[in-house]
């Protein structure tokens, strides 16, 4: 069972571990990325590639289900204005094992963080917006899932 | 060719997509970003840094010295920083 979405409609953690609960697995797994209210961010705005983005979701869960022994895989991550507490994305995995669920749940957010089409804008208090630079460290966090 | 751009790219250019004729000297990506610098001052600002560049022929990643041939859409955009 495999599920990818990028949605402009808010998000939720139950929303992706549903319909991973009845596959007769005996472990579920899940990331949760929340807005953050940093030095007086009030709210993110997410930019994606139409078709691309979707093409780079699916991709990273076809290989994280071909690297692990996966009963499903669910992807969703959400786009447009989104306030501070408010979820960005959700990744969940169940599998039969800890292992496998906990192992592909972290590839799938650490490499969604390099591989996938988004742009991330933080909206201020003061009125002012900038767009987040790409991190070193996610690259270094990705780089180490390369087989 | 159809050229779309995203986020500090699409914002210094002003817009984020339209469509151009590219010259016959051009062939790769790199030959287009040159070629759009020349083009106008918007471009020449939003491609300053190519360290920050990244490309897409036709929705998949490529190199800035990938050929052109059988593309119909280039995309410029910065690193990616979902999640």
């Amino acid at each position: 069972m495999k599920q990818v979405a990028v949605t402009a409609e808010p998000i939720s953690t139950a929303m992706a571990l549903d319909p991973l609960e009845h596959l007769g697995g005996g472990a579920l797994a899940s990331f949760t990325g929340i807005a953050r209210a940093d030095c007086g961010v009030v709210a993110l705005e997410l930019e994606h590639y139409p078709g691309m983005t979707e093409q780079n979701l699916n991709a990273l869960v076809d290989e994280a289900m071909a690297r692990w022994t996966l009963l499903g895989c669910v992807v969703i991550h959400r786009v447009g204005k989104i306030a501070v507490g408010e979820q960005v994305v959700v990744v969940a995995t169940a599998a039969h094992h800890r292992a496998e669920a906990l192992d592909a749940c972290a590839f799938l957010i650490d490499r969604l963080k390099t591989d996938a089409a988004f742009w991330k804008k933080e909206h201020r208090t003061d009125g002012s917006a900038l767009w987040v630079e790409a991190k070193s460290t996610d690259d270094a966090r990705a780089e180490k899932w390369s087989l | 060719m159809r050229f779309v751009y995203f986020a500090r790219v699409r914002e210094a250019v002003g817009m984020d997509c339209e469509e151009r004729d590219v010259p016959v000297t051009v062939h790769t990506v790199q030959d287009c970003l040159d070629w759009l610098r020349q083009c106008d001052g918007r471009y020449a600002a939003a491609f300053a840094e190519p360290a920050r560049l990244r490309y897409a022929l036709d929705q998949q990643m490529v190199t800035a010295d990938t050929p052109l041939d059988g593309y119909g859409e280039l995309a410029i955009f910065p690193p990616v920083t979902g999640g």
